[in-house]
């Protein structure tokens, strides 16, 4: 009888340290990511409200922090996108919600490699807090936008922040790059390696679909961002001239030579677009999850839905230089990047069909995760249909860095993607804490949220196409931008006010963990496999049984069928699919 | 809930196409020779993509609210898709996504592909932290030698970009803080920047072109009404961002000789 | 309907169906995982993780050849000109730490054959009486771990030698892409040689040998990894200058 053959699966951790602090489960984990990106959103929500009072009232005081200067302006800026960008929208919807449930929803026990997801965790931590430190150095926070163009972001002398504030902010960069890396890894190996019995490729719910490709994405894109990270520390630091040529700051020459600012811009944005596909891929995912759960409907053409994941991840390599227009770029490749940046709207907008597909012929239950999943259909129509204007060169010259191109990111990634995260969060938080949350709060805050971020955001393409820059810290010094402070101050004024709609959310969330109802193991009535198992799961996701797949991930109302769902692993039947 | 989501989406799409329609914030009146087929691009792809706009959230408004569970017995349409109806709408977003584009694509060409004009006006634009700075090359129609070590903002426009006053064809070469350009005349422009990025807007001329420091980056635009119009940076460089604007100030041919008459003749 | 007990489908007492553990289908089948398992898992992660080690060095690589070719703009004399001036690499250094780092990739092969011959062995060997004669255990980890230990010194003296010829990491253009080329090499051997250590550990700590098995196996994929990498920068650096 083999002796070592069989590894028993570890046993369940005892002790408060190792199952909720250094914990190897991916659920526990998977939960420390979303209380990660939840800090990180609130700080990053904080920021972005004094930037809305600053805008407005430019020299009003604020309580604790005095005026806001040209400079902190900018400080607020860059930090409010790189922590929104990395630590909400990077982490909540693939390393929250993808962590927690790719494993169960493939039927396996756990990830490929628990320890290395443990470690990926406390990585993504460090380069939080390495980000954070960034505000309380001499100087402050960098300045540079969250894209850190050189060589602003490479000359310590360029503006205050840009010394101790800048190093750090690349260097939090710089680990989050491995810890996005050590996830990928799991997340890939585990999908390719360990989905149960009967579950194939095309059996795997579309949400796994979109955390395998998001990983992938991200395996290939980080590892670029990494090196023009190095490269950046190094022009700063040890006085190489990658990216700086010969300059004069202040009239001091810097002892810079021959470096070409538009590597930056390649190398940022060879990465900088497929992330905010990252950003984006999980919240459809879930979307398609969520309608198909809530229509009582099978998604609409699930294969195209697949190639379509596909399609935006390979096209979301090929487009970066849709960026660059203006950048001083050869205008050749130009017309290269607008013709596949034009293409990529293609797979996003049969994704749209699909999703009205699936509510077609439907019975649909508005219940909270759904409000949100339309939610984003909706966000992700408006936000994706001003692409088209940025993605044809002519166009992008009266709106490149205008607010028109401030609004078409927020809504897709500010908003669309934050609704994939909240959709999912009233979605699973049954099954993650036994509990359901207060619907009637749902409800106040998805209708709260909808209006006021479409009140904040569709205005801002007005502005705009009337010419209104970005990162203008003030609007008193251009007359033609200082006859637009109305926009400005209706924006604001919905800006607090959805803002303040957000503590709805946090209270709901907070209460329901210790006083919500208590859920039973299927409250949606879903198919797919997390809904399978106990609420909350047991540590080994299944209770010591493996599950064997024998149906298709969204098999509602199935004619002859008893209920008006199948599980996946209900037993197969003559309507196996 | 389902009456509620179809009147919010349907009122915000609406009140947002309302504005659009309105254009009550606009693009301001182009003045350059571009701005018209750039305007007509312009003009086809909103028309088009807020046709898209409108007719997808009508639609998502309307699905939501028909087909919401009101307790009845109605049976789903139980349907995993339709492949003709997938590539039925493929074909169409392909053709309208790449078509827009190359619709787009001779604009671009004439803008960016073709040379100046043998008597466009040549300006050498300089952006820094936080000027712009624009030079003549006077009568010789050559630019003077700038030298890095001789940038010294606080010493005045030749100073400030650094001109080599030892050069011959420096004589002659008039700086100044405002840029006078004639009107109907092509403008040759040459775009540098002294320390970080920098990009020269002119929303009237639909013109905008990032100053990059080590690139000398040479565009073309020809301005067709007399006016003021306003520079706005729009390439984050520093904390003066916010106030990196300038002038341009389109005059008639006469009026442009006598004012370059006027500053050769203050160098003396 | 939402927040009732509703009957749930019982994988305890009223089995629907048996459990399955492991192999078949799609996958592995789920349930513990073997050894061989672990292996297949192990090298697929390994695959996987050098996917971005590749994309760094090939935005590396992209970020030298353009430079090299870039023309930039002469500030005194306001024309575009040719800045690259490639650097005499201190070839006898670095071709000997290459034949160090190939035979290093050599010992570390013959190591994971030996283990893997042991681990194949295990089984029987844990049979009461049976025997099977004296092992080798010429300690080939070790060796590997000194060969590269020993490449590693040799990448420093070659910078060392560099620095001698006036070529620091700030001179140029191309001296800058020399040490950042190697250093990130470097530095990702460095990482290989802290898991052979490693490895060298566990195998005193006694761990199983199945486990000490697949360490020593994806470590030595990623030796192999480094010194193909090492070749590549070498030739790159030599040849395209």
């Amino acid at each position: 009888m083999a002796t070592t053959a069989h590894i028993h699966a570890h046993a369940a951790p005892q002790g408060f340290i190792r199952k909720y602090i250094f914990s190897l489960d991916h659920k526990v984990i998977g939960i420390q990511y979303y209380f990660l990106a939840l800090a990180a959103v609130f700080t990053g929500m904080f920021l972005s409200l004094l930037m809305r009072i600053h805008l407005i009232w430019p020299t009003a005081q604020i309580p604790l922090i005095g005026e806001i200067k040209p400079e902190t302006y900018l400080s607020l800026l860059t930090m409010h996108g790189t922590i929104m960008v990395f630590f909400v929208l990077t982490t909540a919807p693939q390393s929250g919600f993808g962590n927690y449930f790719l494993p169960i929803q493939i039927g396996a026990p756990d990830m490929a490699f628990p320890v290395l997801n443990m470690l990926s965790f406390w990585t993504t931590l460090l380069a939080f807090v390495v980000m954070i430190a960034a505000f309380f150095v001499t100087g402050g926070a960098p300045l540079h936008g969250w894209t850190g163009y050189a060589p602003l972001s490479a000359l310590p002398n360029s503006g205050p922040g840009e010394q101790l504030g800048a190093d750090l902010w690349i260097t939090s960069i710089a680990i989050f790059c491995i810890a996005s890396l050590m996830g990928a890894l799991n997340f890939i190996t585990t999908t390719l390696d360990l989905r149960a019995k009967g579950m194939t490729l095309m059996r795997m719910p579309l949400t796994v679909w979109s955390w395998l490709i998001t990983a992938i994405l991200g395996l290939l894109a980080f590892g670029v961002l990494l090196s023009a990270g190095i490269l950046l520390l190094l022009d700063r630091n040890l006085g190489t001239s990658f990216y700086v040529p010969l300059v004069v700051v202040n009239g001091q020459v810097m002892g810079h030579k021959g470096g070409s600012p538009l590597l930056w811009q390649h190398l940022f944005w060879f990465f900088g677009h497929p992330e905010v596909y990252i950003a984006i891929l999980p919240g459809m995912g879930v979307a398609s999850q969520l309608l198909s759960t809530f229509a009582r409907k099978p998604i609409f053409g699930y294969r195209a839905m697949v190639y379509a994941i596909m399609a935006i991840g390979l096209l979301g390599f090929m487009v970066w230089g849709h960026h660059m227009f203006m950048s001083g770029m050869s205008p050749y490749s130009a017309f290269a990047f607008s013709l596949m940046t034009m293409s990529i709207g293609v797979p996003s907008a049969i994704k749209t069909f699909n999703w009205l597909g699936t509510l077609w012929g439907a019975k649909i239950r508005l219940h909270s995760p759904m409000l949100f999943a339309i939610g984003f259909v909706s966000l992700f129509v408006s936000g994706g249909l001003s692409g088209p204007f940025l993605a044809q060169p002519v166009l992008d010259i009266p709106l490149h860095d205008t607010y028109f191109v401030v609004g078409h990111f927020h809504l897709i990634m500010g908003v669309a993607a934050i609704f994939g995260i909240f959709g999912a969060t009233y979605y699973w938080f049954p099954k993650m804490f036994g509990r359901m949350m207060n619907e009637s709060l749902a409800r106040v805050h998805f209708i709260i949220t909808l209006v006021g971020t479409y009140a904040i955001f569709m205005p801002m393409h007005y502005l705009g196409m009337a010419g209104q820059t970005r990162r203008y810290s003030q609007f008193t010094e251009v007359a033609y931008q200082t006859k637009l402070l109305p926009v400005q101050t209706f924006m604001s004024y919905a800006a607090f006010i959805t803002i303040g709609a957000q503590l709805i959310f946090l209270f709901n969330l907070f209460w329901s963990m210790w006083k919500g109802p208590k859920a039973s193991d299927n409250p949606w009535e879903a198919t797919t496999l997390e809904w399978t198992t106990a609420t909350p799961p047991p540590h080994d996701n299944f209770g010591g049984h493996t599950p064997v797949v024998n149906h298709g991930p969204y098999e509602y109302n199935v004619p002859g069928a008893s209920k008006d769902f199948v599980m996946q692993t209900d037993p197969a039947t003559a309507t196996a699919h | 809930m389902g009456l509620a989501l179809l009147c919010i989406i349907w009122l915000i799409t609406f009140i947002s196409t309302y504005f659009f329609a309105a254009k009550t914030w606009w693009l301001p009146k182009g003045v350059a020779a571009a701005a018209g087929r750039i305007d007509q691009q312009f003009a086809l792809t909103y028309l088009l993509m807020g046709l898209v706009f409108v007719l997808a959230q009508c639609a998502l408004g309307y699905l939501v609210w028909k087909y919401r569970d009101t307790g009845s017995k109605r049976t789903v349409i139980y349907s995993h898709g339709n492949t003709k109806l997938e590539i039925l709408w493929t074909t169409l977003t392909a053709i309208l996504f790449v078509g827009l584009n190359l619709m787009g694509s001779p604009i671009w060409a004439a803008e960016r592909f073709e040379p100046p004009k043998a008597d466009a006006l040549p300006v050498e634009v300089t952006g820094m932290q936080f000027a712009w700075y624009f030079r003549y090359p006077g009568a010789d129609g050559k630019f003077g030698a700038t030298k890095p070590d001789l940038i010294d903002p606080s010493s005045g426009n030749e100073a400030a970009i650094g001109l080599d006053t030892n050069d011959s064809a420096s004589k002659d070469d008039v700086i100044t803080g405002t840029m006078y350009i004639p009107v109907n005349r092509e403008v040759d422009l040459q775009l540098r920047a002294v320390d970080v990025i920098h990009s020269f807007f002119v929303p009237a001329f639909r013109f905008k072109q990032d100053a990059v420091p080590g690139l000398r980056i040479r565009m073309h635009f020809t301005p067709t009404e007399i006016g003021d119009y306003e520079i706005a940076c729009a390439e984050l460089c520093g904390m003066g961002h916010y106030k990196m604007h300038g002038m341009v100030k389109v005059v008639s041919q006469a009026d442009f000789d006598k004012w370059i008459a006027e500053r050769e003749a203050a160098k003396q | 309907m939402i927040g009732t007990k509703e009957p749930r489908i019982n994988y305890g007492g009223a089995v629907t169906l048996p459990p399955i553990m492991g192999g078949g289908g799609d996958g592995s089948g789920g349930g513990p995982a073997d050894f061989s398992d672990r292996l297949r898992r192990a090298r697929l992660g390994l695959a996987v993780g050098l996917t971005p080690i590749i994309m760094l060095f090939v935005s590396l690589t992209s970020a030298y050849i353009v430079r090299q070719g870039l023309p930039t703009l002469d500030e005194n004399t306001n024309r575009y000109i040719h800045d690259w001036l490639p650097v005499n690499l201190p070839w006898l250094i670095l071709i000997l730490n290459t034949c160090v780092l190939l035979v290093s990739s050599v010992t570390m092969e013959v190591s994971r054959r030996a283990i893997a011959r042991e681990a194949a062995l295990a089984p029987v060997r844990s049979i009461p009486g049976v025997s099977l004669g004296e092992e080798t255990s010429f300690p080939w980890l070790g060796l590997t771990v000194g060969l590269g230990l020993m490449f590693l010194f040799g990448q420093w003296m070659a910078w060392r030698e560099l620095a001698f010829r006036g070529f620091f990491l700030a001179t140029s253009p191309s001296s800058s892409f020399v040490y950042l080329l190697t250093g990130m090499h470097a530095l990702h051997l460095a990482g290989g040689l802290l898991a052979l250590l490693y490895a060298s550990a566990v195998a005193l700590l006694r761990k199983p040998v199945e486990s000490r098995r697949v360490v020593i196996d994806v470590t030595s994929w990623y030796w192999h990894f480094m010194a193909v990498l090492w070749i590549y920068i070498f030739a790159l650096l030599e040849f395209a200058r």
